[in-house]
């Protein structure tokens, strides 16, 4: 993957810096990025996107020495403090209920949260150049599924750490590369007449699939996070079997190849035990060995749900279909 | 050296499907068999599943509309 093209002042500053060499610290030319005070949101959300990747897979045209430099740790950490406080923000104003046991926390927020479905929308009247595009906007996260909640593995104690190993184990394919997940979505893009290499759709990605993947990165890169990431990662599982399903009868109605279809419809199975496993299993197991998370899981769940809402309000608006 | 295999973990799940952890054949109502193709697997308990014996999520579908 090569950078993408800034989407303002920050990250033309932020990009150019990373196109040139790491300086030693303390060396009075190594760079220092001046953050400009008024930003636009997606110039915020593709910088921080960029800045997070160099944690994945990197870039082809950035120095590899760039991941850890101070000079950058500067701007990540105040888009990121700006980010996580405005998702704190949205959570507050929605008034989230918390009841006496995190299992049924997530079971009453995810089903009473109401939001506008893509995936409803795809299996009854999308057009084909609508599911394509969904597709492109899907791939900046399936193409890394599972990765960010890696992260989280080593700051768990050995229950749900345990438990969310079962989950991962799972989205990697049980050992068989051609059933990892987001092999198979790669397979599905390339039969669908699309590209699959990795990141390559950034440049068209709305602002809410930026923030949601760096929601995503965040929570899982940040120790502190850990109750937020495993939430996410909940009510992800826990309402993807059923969309997963009318995704996959979507893309049938419209000719698709079967491996994209494939992809669908390995989650309606996957999904289904997902989240059971992710929900008792690996939050349960967390909220009872560390009580205090309890509240964090439900934020970081309902901002996958938010996050998602935002996705496919923009997306249909977009469509003239909402 | 070998440590003697596990035995077979079933979980029913409150309003959800019946976990089986472990390589299992369930046999079907209609007598056919389908074998665990992953480590964890959840089989149906609400009868609503387009993909017997598995669960497909439906009961998060009927636990709505009960609901309304």
């Amino acid at each position: 993957m090569r950078l993408p093209s800034p989407r303002g002042p920050l990250g033309e500053r932020v990009l150019t810096v990373l196109r040139g060499e790491v300086r030693e610290v303390g060396d009075p030319g190594a760079a220092v990025i001046e953050v400009p005070d008024q930003r636009a949101c997606d110039d915020d959300a593709l910088t921080l996107w960029v800045l997070h990747e160099l944690h994945y897979r990197g870039f082809e045209d950035v120095s590899e020495e760039w991941e850890w430099a101070p000079a950058l740790m500067g701007v990540r950490w105040l888009l990121e403090h700006e980010l996580e406080e405005r998702l704190r923000v949205r959570y507050a104003d929605a008034r989230v209920p918390v009841a006496d046991e995190v299992t049924r926390s997530l079971a009453t927020l995810t089903a009473t949260h109401e939001g506008p479905s893509l995936a409803r929308h795809l299996q009854r009247n999308a057009s084909r150049e609508q599911a394509l595009a969904l597709l492109r906007q899907r791939s900046l996260y399936h193409l890394k599924e599972g990765d960010p909640t890696s992260w989280v593995i080593p700051r768990l104690t050995t229950r749900p750490k345990a438990a969310l190993l079962e989950v991962q184990f799972d989205e990697y394919g049980d050992g068989d590369p051609a059933r990892l997940h987001h092999e198979m979505f790669a397979r599905g893009l390339e039969t669908s007449g699309l590209c699959s290499a990795y990141g390559h759709y950034v440049d068209e990605a709305l602002v809410p699939v930026l923030e949601q993947n760096n929601a995503v990165s965040m929570f899982g890169l940040h120790r502190r996070l850990r109750g937020a990431a495993l939430g996410h990662l909940a009510a992800f599982e826990s309402t993807s079997a059923v969309p997963s399903r009318q995704l996959a009868q979507g893309l049938t109605r419209l000719g698709f190849p079967p491996e994209m279809i494939a992809y669908y419809d390995e989650h309606v199975e996957a999904d289904a035990v997902h989240e059971q496993v992710v929900v008792r299993d690996v939050c349960g197991a967390l909220v009872q060995e560390e009580p205090g998370q309890h509240e964090e899981v439900v934020f970081g769940a309902w901002t996958c749900l938010d996050l998602e809402a935002r996705t496919a309000t923009a997306m249909l608006a977009r469509w003239d279909a909402a | 050296m070998s440590q003697p295999p596990r035995p077979m973990r079933i979980t029913l799940c409150p309003g959800g499907p019946m976990l089986i952890r472990g390589a299992a054949v369930v046999e079907a109502e209609d007598g056919t068999l389908h074998e665990t193709t992953r480590p964890v697997s959840a089989v149906c308990r609400c009868g609503a599943t387009s993909r017997a014996p598995w669960c497909d999520g439906t009961h998060q579908l009927l636990a709505g509309k009960a609901r309304t």
